[in-house]
């Protein structure tokens, strides 16, 4: 009972060879958009998604805040302004070229979108005469209502938007299809890409991608520390699909890496104490500036940067006199005073003053415009939330002019978790690159969450199209590779073997156990001795438990591959941390045989990559972009003449 | 002999202790296009044609709501949180008098 034969054609052991240009490995907006660029310039484009692209990645289903557009026509910011505010904010540990591509470039990109079928502005004049609009371009903004530079859009049409123009352009779309690994050869000494290989997730058939030019945009790891094995699908803010293969087939052919001893304590899994994302009370990105009140109904006050109470909502959201502008959003926790915004009161001076848990939001008493910007428009529009929250709370019968939505923890992660419990978070670790958004291999590129120090959603756009036109550029320069046989063939072992063993343990209970061993030897405080310990477990499960891995189906099967890319990344993680003899506050780094915090020596990009069984160190210092304007200028004349247009 | 020679793959139903979707059967008229969708692919289509399609991997269910979104017969799929997951509200209150 509740068996059933698999529904898909069995082709198991066939091979599919899949030629191109450029070759593109995760559907998401940033691969979307790179296979776009690609596309654009007459490229022979193919994208491989693990899921189905209409609807797949980080914002299949939607995202409301588009960050950094200062180049929209009513910005008052410029791009070399905000992403130097970035840069500064994380003490240098960021991520100034993509930033910067961010910034620039993003806004174009928008309007790349709203050619395809999106929608970026109000054009029924749902928000007529609202103080977040203008009236002009029907354009609507976020947090900063004097600089203009977040918008308000309708990410819930992006992706079918993006899907038809794929197929318009023209690039073969391969869905239900996991990319496993990358191609290389070696030319004049040198390691070049050559592709890679890829496991269709309902036949079994594998796939191998000859291509000139290669792309990563699988999005960042997950399940490292968090593991349910019951609601394994809200184990981690991301979707289930987003685990990390992209780095882990990256570590796996010697590509460079940054940043990866960063993760912080944990901000969600709705797998355990965290409750649906946007589903919660609390006054952060979707929800800013919400009005928040205690259980008496008494009001939270806002507070303008230097503790002033706010006495309008209005006032939320401008910088106070003297300030040019203020940061908020996605990477923005504790921002430094000169960009701090408004906020309400710290909660422990609440509680000092006798304010009463639990807290709420009530829109009820915000300005009409304000609460259905937040309940109807961002609500409704941000990833998982037209279905799960706006019609799945309408249901249930909450009206944001009657109720009051409880908060839980503090926040917008609506939970507080363990030192032990890891996430990779906020800005964290991930693909070095130079200004191509080139890897350390030659024509192998990546783009949005595979980045280090990556952003948001505008972050993804605007680095894959860029990512995606510097992979043309190269195309155009180089022959296809030949593809290595002898690697697809023990690639072909590799992922086949699981499904060929009738009996063992199953990728749940890997995924328990290196959760477990991440908690217990790379917690909240590292040490050389447990850090060591902890890649010796990992190598006995290697060792031990991978050769007993067994599944019934492909799909279990591509469940299985994840958990060994977990598996690898989690080394990798381990590694990093070996690496850096001293604790940072920035990339929440503790040491305790290393205490000293942030020494001068220290402060530089700490990176790896494997070279076979070797770890790789190197040091790139931490401002490596140069000036942010000027490097991006000399290298994107052709795309600034063009006026952001696709034909450069 | 080895499984894939037999080529009879199984998938078994793997329960968990929520029921994500909930479907109408009045209404599905078993097109699968959510099972299309379902990035996390919990779903197979269902053998007895015009039937929903089957939740094979509930537990791996993400809450996105792709599936509601695309499906062309409004009310036939139902998406509902974990009870633990789902929040709590309250009728709003006055601000008390000083």
């Amino acid at each position: 009972m509740n068996e059933y034969q698999w529904p898909y054609a069995n082709e198991f052991g066939q091979t599919e060879i899949v030629e191109s240009d450029v070759v593109v490995l995760g559907g998401g907006l940033a691969g979307c958009f790179a296979a776009i660029a690609a596309a654009e310039r007459g490229q022979k484009v193919v994208l491989v998604e693990k899921g189905a692209t209409k609807r797949s990645g980080s914002a299949g289903t939607g995202f409301d805040h588009w960050e950094s557009a200062c180049t929209n026509p009513c910005s008052r910011v410029t791009p070399k302004e905000i992403a130097e505010a970035y840069v500064d904010e994380q003490d240098h540990y960021s991520n100034g070229i993509a930033h910067y591509i961010e910034c620039r470039e993003g806004y174009d990109r928008l309007l790349d979108l709203e050619r395809m079928g999106g929608k970026i502005r109000d054009t029924e004049d749902e928000f007529a005469g609202a103080e977040f609009r203008d009236e002009k371009t029907k354009l609507m903004f976020a947090y900063d209502y004097r600089n203009r530079f977040t918008l308000r859009v309708w990410g819930s049409t992006f992706k079918p938007a993006l899907y038809n123009e794929l197929k318009r352009l023209g690039v073969k779309i391969y869905d239900r299809t996991e990319a496993t690994a990358l191609l290389t050869v070696e030319e004049n000494g040198k390691k070049r890409g050559a592709g890679a290989v890829g496991m269709n997730v309902h036949t079994g058939k594998l796939l191998v991608f000859r291509a000139k030019a290669t792309m990563l945009t699988m999005s960042r790891p997950a399940r490292i520390w968090l593991f349910d094995p019951d609601l394994t699908g809200l184990c981690e803010f991301r979707p289930m699909q987003s685990i990390g293969s992209g780095h882990a087939m990256g570590w796996r052919a010697g590509v460079e890496f940054t940043m990866m001893e960063k993760s912080v304590r944990a901000e969600f899994s709705a797998a355990g104490r965290s409750f649906p994302p946007y589903g919660a009370g609390n006054n952060h990105n979707t929800w800013y500036a919400a009005t928040l009140v205690d259980a008496r109904g008494v009001e939270i006050p806002y507070l303008d940067r230097d503790g002033n109470v706010l006495k309008t909502v209005s006032e939320r959201y401008y910088p106070v006199k003297d300030q040019k502008f203020f940061l908020k959003g996605g990477v923005i926790d504790e921002p430094k005073y000169e960009y701090r915004g408004p906020e309400t009161m710290p909660f422990d001076e609440l509680m000092k003053r006798g304010y009463k848990l639990p807290f709420y939001a009530d829109l009820s008493r915000m300005p009409d415009a304000e609460r259905r910007v937040i309940w109807g428009m961002m609500v409704g529009e941000e990833g998982k939330t037209k279905i799960p929250i706006l019609q799945n709370y309408t249901k249930r019968g909450f009206d944001p002019k009657k109720h009051a939505l409880q908060c839980y923890g503090t926040g917008w992660q609506s939970a507080s978790f363990l030192d032990q419990e890891r996430q990779l978070f906020g800005a964290p670790g991930g693909i070095m690159h130079d200004w191509d958004l080139k890897t350390n291999i030659d024509g192998i590129y990546a783009a949005g969450d595979q980045l280090f120090a990556s952003d948001c959603c505008g972050f993804a756009c605007a680095t894959g199209y860029y990512a995606g036109r510097k992979a043309a550029a190269y195309a155009d320069t180089v022959s296809l590779p030949e593809a290595d046989m002898e690697a697809v063939n023990a690639e072909r072992k590799r992922l086949y073997a699981p499904l060929e063993r009738t009996e063992g343990i199953s990728w749940k209970e890997l995924n328990m156990a290196i959760s477990k061993a991440m908690q217990n030897y790379c917690g909240g405080v590292k040490c050389d001795p447990l850090l060591e310990e902890g890649l010796d477990l990992l190598k006995s499960y290697r060792e031990e438990i991978v050769p007993q891995l067994y599944c019934e189906n492909p799909h279990e099967l591509m469940r299985t591959h994840e958990v060994l890319d977990i598996l690898d990344v989690a080394e990798m993680i381990l590694q990093a941390c070996l690496l850096r003899k001293s604790g940072s506050k920035q990339l929440n780094f503790e040491r305790s045989d290393y205490p000293e915090v942030d020494p001068a020596r220290d402060r530089r990009f700490i990176t790896l990559r494997r070279e076979g069984d070797t770890v790789v160190e190197g040091e790139v210092p931490l401002d490596y972009f140069g000036d942010l304007e000027t490097e991006y200028e000399k290298r994107n004349q052709n795309y600034i003449h063009a006026g952001g247009k696709s034909n450069e | 002999m080895s499984k894939e020679r037999e080529q009879d793959w199984k998938v078994s139903v793997i329960p968990c202790s929520a029921t994500p979707l909930i479907f109408d059967e009045s209404l599905c008229v078993g097109c699968n296009t959510c099972a299309n969708i379902c990035q996390c692919d919990i779903m197979i289509p269902n053998p007895e044609k015009g039937k929903h399609p089957i939740v094979a991997f509930p537990g791996e269910c993400y809450y996105c709501g792709a599936c509601v979104m695309v499906c062309p017969r409004p009310g036939a799929i139902d998406l509902q949180h974990p009870v633990m997951n789902r929040a709590k509200f309250v009728p709003v209150k006055e601000e008390p008098k000083q």
